[in-house]
């Protein structure tokens, strides 16, 4: 498997999203700009600035056609997929951290971080997919929580619920109408750092700084599965077409330059998603990995690391040949 | 009588205590005697005026037994816990009682005339401390500590270990096991306790406040511990006082002997020894205690520790006095080591000898000289006169028949040092002594056990942290990292051997040498033949390398020049790398390597490992804030010198049993795998079968956007454009 290196960001990488067909590879940095890759070859479409602060989050519609981004400098803005025109902005008392589409594509999630006597806020827009339109400038529906930091967020199915993931470990689901807190649960130790869903929203998984990564049920948030991984985890993605979920982390930035290199565990890890066993891991970045992103097809995956790079991978043959005894014994 | 002179009797009764075994002397030296023993026995405290009687018999002669009556009760007590089994001398040992003792237990009160049966205890069945001997396969025990939590765990090879017990806040500092593995001490601020048996119910208790540092007589019959507060005594009325073991002559000690057996004290010291004094006060600052502070003989019946430059004290046990009521004086002497083996008595008595080695400086124009001298008899029976000597390290072979001496000696210019190592041969006539001269600095040095084979560690840098004491264990509690070089030096491994074939002329030989290793530990086999040599601490990129040696290598025999005669066939088996580890231990039995890295020794990434003898790694866990992994011991084998031959001799028969259980545990353990892989896989499936259906009718047929294709099978459009930058034209000349 030879990744594709793409040198595209100056800083550290904070987000990666393919579009539905994947063909585009977005890519967010604290470098304050937003990159646009075709993935299977890595050329760079093109370049979005106009941020003022290092970018947090990115997302494109099911169309293609506008993507979302939020940034430290408070905003949200949308641009036009085609040009990189910025053709709306958000403005907000503090950084936003996440944005996401719904599945429908008319809706946006975006959550502002906890700051300067300012609540972290769940925010829902509704959003035109015509980069002509006039956007509304009131979200649809706000909430807070108040007590509990907000880290991470996503729509459940059929724009149900809203899951957050939160600083003390923990993950709630919200109503997506009301905004009502239906069901919290204490999911890890320490702080949630990704929550990613898998291809149908039914479950998700999750990951933290405690080294655990699970996969929780989205209609009661029930622990489906755990994994165990030996270096705090950033990052975790469940893959389509095989059974597995790709962890990334490692040891903390600010933690590096005080230890080896070789103890870092800056290594994309490869679970098996029923059996929670490690599978393989792949080398290649020299600093933690902020983010990993799934082809939605399941044929690659893109890593972004601290060390300001991206590597798109395209798996080989033996990445789908793999099964496990019991696989073949009992194919689907 | 009258209630009150009852209470006054009672007072003037219970200051009184009863001296039995003294010298029975006749009228002449009873004044002699007297003094002796009210001197001694003002160390408890103040004898009354006219407080010792001794009575005379008819014939002149005392009797043996005397009275004396102190001030108050609690002096009196004193002189019961403190003088008890006191040796007065070679034939004379003082036992001391309360009267009233005497009194309540000895004579017949009226009422009691008629001797009435003690009634009959129930049999209580007292759990066997040596259970988990009992396993089958001889599988062993471990401790894991992580976190809170200490556990002993069956090894279960690559297997998820078994828990026997796991309880959480079970010590308070580290945890240990007694050298013969019957105990577990877990160690509070109050004291240390030990557990045992099944289910490792609570076995004794010894309580020194502060207690940091313990060891254990080989034994097991007696325990030592150090805290860095002197003991302070309850006050009186405290309810603690009843269980407080300690009196007023305890006062201000740091170091207490306890038995095991009893679990109570059998004698303190202070951890410094003083100048002149046996246990005087001496300069308690923040010097630093050498532990262990005492070493024992292998049968626990002597211990000594010495003052460097003046005296090795040798206590006795169990009365732990000192032997001969003396010291041993040596001008200079700087340490010393116990034979581990016990020799027949070469003097008049048949009592068992041990032998004490210990060495001396150069000073007053004598030269350095190793001494080896019998214990009790104290008759010196070889000397070694060694000259520019800058440090001496003594190494016992651990059946006591070889001693090496690690001779670090200046060159001519005093500026660099060589290494000399200076074998004694103790099963030989006159104790014969080899030289080994190395050009190297050792910094480590490692007998095979029960052999004659030995590995060298040396560097031609001189290392930058002064060696601690080689093949010792750290002192449990401290941070367990080996001597670790300050940078990554470049070490030399050296084997070596006897030419055992040749007898009393055989020599030691090098075997082999590997060069530009970072090795800086030695671990052998507890059977011998198998040894690691690993880099243990420091930071570099070799630490945490693993050599796995066989010595008698199952295969072609290799011919080494000049060390024909050795009876070796020296094999690298494999070579592994546990990156940062702080420990290494073999398993007793000498089956696996567990090699740990303790959140104590700074590791990054803490957990352990565990390798079979052959150097393969058989199961590798990484644990969050992991503390100590420690092989439980086992007493020696029961089994005679010939049924241990007979086993060797069908070792073969034996294995093929064991191959077979082998297989059979495997095939079962990968069928549970299996079995429990497919219920993981079938949950699986309906749990996505009942949520996609679930799905499916909620959506009741719509498709959102973002599951909406347009087209099915995706296309690759590349279009390469190319675009004209900048055009220029230049002409070429030729």
């Amino acid at each position: 498997m030879r990744p594709i290196l793409l040198k595209g960001h100056e800083r550290p990488l904070t987000q990666l999203k393919y579009n539905k067909e994947g063909d585009l590879l977005f890519s967010t940095a604290r470098d304050k700009i937003v990159n646009v890759y075709y993935s299977h070859n890595g050329e760079r479409l093109g370049t979005y600035s106009g941020h003022q602060g290092a970018l947090w989050s990115v997302d494109v519609d099911p169309t293609s056609t506008i993507a979302a981004t939020g940034a430290a400098d408070n905003t949200i803005k949308l641009w036009e997929v085609r040009s990189g025109r910025c053709i709306h902005t958000w403005n907000f008392p503090t950084a936003v951290k996440v944005v996401q589409f719904n599945e429908d594509g008319n809706m946006l999630l975006a959550i502002t971080e906890q700051r300067m006597g300012y609540q972290g806020t769940v925010y829902v827009f509704p959003v035109i997919i015509d980069v002509e339109a006039k956007q509304a400038e009131e979200p649809i529906i706000k909430f807070s929580s108040p007590e509990n930091k907000f880290t991470k967020a996503g729509w459940s199915y059929l724009n149900k619920w809203i899951i957050t993931g939160h600083l003390d470990g923990s993950v709630s689901k919200y109503d997506a109408k009301t905004g009502e807190l239906l069901q919290k649960v204490v999911v890890h130790e320490k702080e949630v750092t990704d929550l990613q869903f898998a291809r149908d929203m039914t479950y998700f998984i999750t990951t933290s700084k405690d080294k655990t990564a699970r996969i929780l049920d989205t209609k009661n948030l029930k622990i489906m599965k755990t994994f165990v991984a030996d270096a705090p985890l950033n990052t975790g993605a469940i893959t389509p077409l095989k059974d597995y979920v790709i962890l990334g982390g490692g040891q903390d930035a600010k933690d590096v330059t005080t230890t080896g290199s070789r103890q870092g565990k800056f290594e994309a890890r490869f679970y098996h998603k029923i059996f929670e066993d490690e599978i393989g891991r792949l080398k290649g970045h020299f600093g933690p990995l902020n983010h990993i992103a799934v082809h939605p097809a399941g044929t690659g995956f893109a890593s972004g690391g601290e060390d300001g790079y991206v590597r798109v991978h395209h798996f080989d043959k033996s990445y789908f040949d793999f099964l496990y005894d019991v696989e073949r014994m009992r194919p689907e | 009588m009258p209630a009150r002179i009852e209470d006054h009797s009672r007072t003037i009764l219970d200051t009184a205590v009863v001296i039995d075994g003294a010298p029975i002397v006749t009228e002449k030296k009873v004044d002699a005697l007297t003094r002796v023993l009210k001197k001694l026995f003002s160390e408890a405290g103040r004898v009354r005026e006219d407080g010792l009687y001794m009575p005379m018999g008819p014939d002149g002669k005392s009797k043996g037994y005397l009275f004396i009556g102190f001030e108050t009760v609690e002096q009196a007590d004193n002189a019961v816990r403190g003088l008890n089994n006191k040796r007065l001398d070679n034939k004379h040992t003082l036992l001391v009682n309360k009267f009233t003792d005497i009194k309540k237990y000895g004579d017949d009160d009226e009422e009691d005339e008629e001797y009435n049966e003690p009634p009959e205890q129930p049999y209580v069945e007292q759990e066997h401390l040596r259970s988990w001997l009992k396993e089958p396969n001889s599988v062993d025990q471990f401790i894991l500590y992580k976190g809170e939590s200490v556990g002993v765990f069956w090894n279960r090879k690559s297997e998820v270990p078994e828990v026997n017990v796991n309880r959480s806040n079970w010590t308070e500092t580290y945890v240990a096991w007694s050298p013969l593995g019957t105990y577990l001490c877990s160690v509070h601020h109050q004291g240390v306790q030990l557990w045992g048996g099944d289910e490792f119910g609570r076995k004794a208790r010894f309580i020194h406040p502060g207690v940091q540092l313990l060891d254990f007589s080989p034994c097991e019959n007696y325990l030592v511990t150090w805290s860095p507060e002197p003991i302070q005594l309850i006050p009186e009325n405290s309810p603690m006082r009843a269980s407080f073991p300690f009196t007023t002559a305890d006062e201000g000690k740091q170091i207490v002997v306890w038995n095991v057996q009893t679990g109570m004290p059998v004698r303190t010291f202070s951890s410094a020894v003083g100048p002149d004094s046996e246990n005087g006060p001496g300069p308690q600052g923040p010097k630093k205690i050498s532990w262990p502070a005492f070493k024992w003989t292998s049968d626990d019946k002597y211990l000594a520790r010495v003052v460097p430059g003046q005296q090795i004290f040798v206590y006795e046990t169990p009365g732990m006095g000192l032997l001969d009521k003396k010291s041993i004086r040596i001008d200079g002497v700087v340490d010393f080591e116990f034979s581990p083996a016990v020799i027949k008595g070469t003097g008049k008595k048949d009592e068992p000898e041990h032998v004490i080695s210990y060495w001396t400086p150069e000073m007053n124009n004598q030269s350095a000289r190793v001494t080896l001298m019998t214990i009790p008899s104290k008759e010196v029976i070889r000397t070694r006169n060694l000259f520019n000597v800058a440090e001496c390290r003594l190494h016992w072979q651990n059946k006591g028949a070889f001693l090496c001496v690690k001779v670090v000696r200046f060159t001519k210019t005093k500026k660099s040092t060589f290494t000399n190592l200076e074998f004694f041969r103790l099963n030989e006539k006159n104790i014969p002594i080899e030289v080994v001269e190395l050009k190297e600095t050792v910094i480590n040095f490692a007998w095979e056990p029960a052999g004659d084979r030995l590995v060298i560690i040396s560097t031609s840098d001189v290392p930058t942290a002064p060696g601690a004491p080689l093949g010792a264990r750290p002192p449990p509690g401290k941070v367990p990292g080996m001597p670790g070089p300050g940078g990554p030096i470049k070490t030399s491994v050296s084997f070596y051997g006897l030419e055992r074939s040749k007898g009393v002329n055989g020599q030691f030989r090098q075997i082999m040498t590997v060069e530009r290793k970072s090795s800086n530990s030695i671990f052998w086999s507890s059977n011998g033949r198998f040894v690691v040599v690993a880099a243990v601490g420091g930071t570099s990129n070799n630490t945490g390398e693993l050599d796995f040696w066989d010595f008698d290598f199952e295969g072609e025999k290799k011919e080494i020049p000049g060390a024909e005669e050795v009876p070796a066939n020296l094999t690298l088996m494999a070579s592994g790398q546990h990156y940062q580890l702080t420990d290494i231990e073999w398993d007793p039995t000498g089956r696996y390597v567990a090699t740990s890295s303790s959140m104590w020794g700074r590791a990054m990434e803490t957990g352990y490992r565990i390798w079979d003898l052959k150097g393969q790694l058989l199961r590798e866990e990484h644990v969050e804030r992991f503390k100590q992994f420690l092989w439980r011991p086992r007493p020696p084998t029961l089994l005679t010198k010939d049924q241990q031959r007979e086993v060797r001799k069908n070792l073969r028969e034996y294995s093929k049993v064991f191959d077979q259980e082998d297989i059979a545990e495997e095939s079962q353990a990968s069928k549970e795998l299996i079995a429990q892989r497919l219920r993981l896989l079938e949950e699986w499936r309906a749990w996505r079968k009942a949520v996609e259906a679930e799905l499916a009718a909620d959506r009741g047929g719509v498709v959102p956007l973002a599951f909406k294709s347009e087209e099915d099978g995706t296309e690759i459009i590349e279009e390469i454009v190319e675009e004209v930058i900048s055009e220029k034209e230049e002409e070429i000349e030729d």
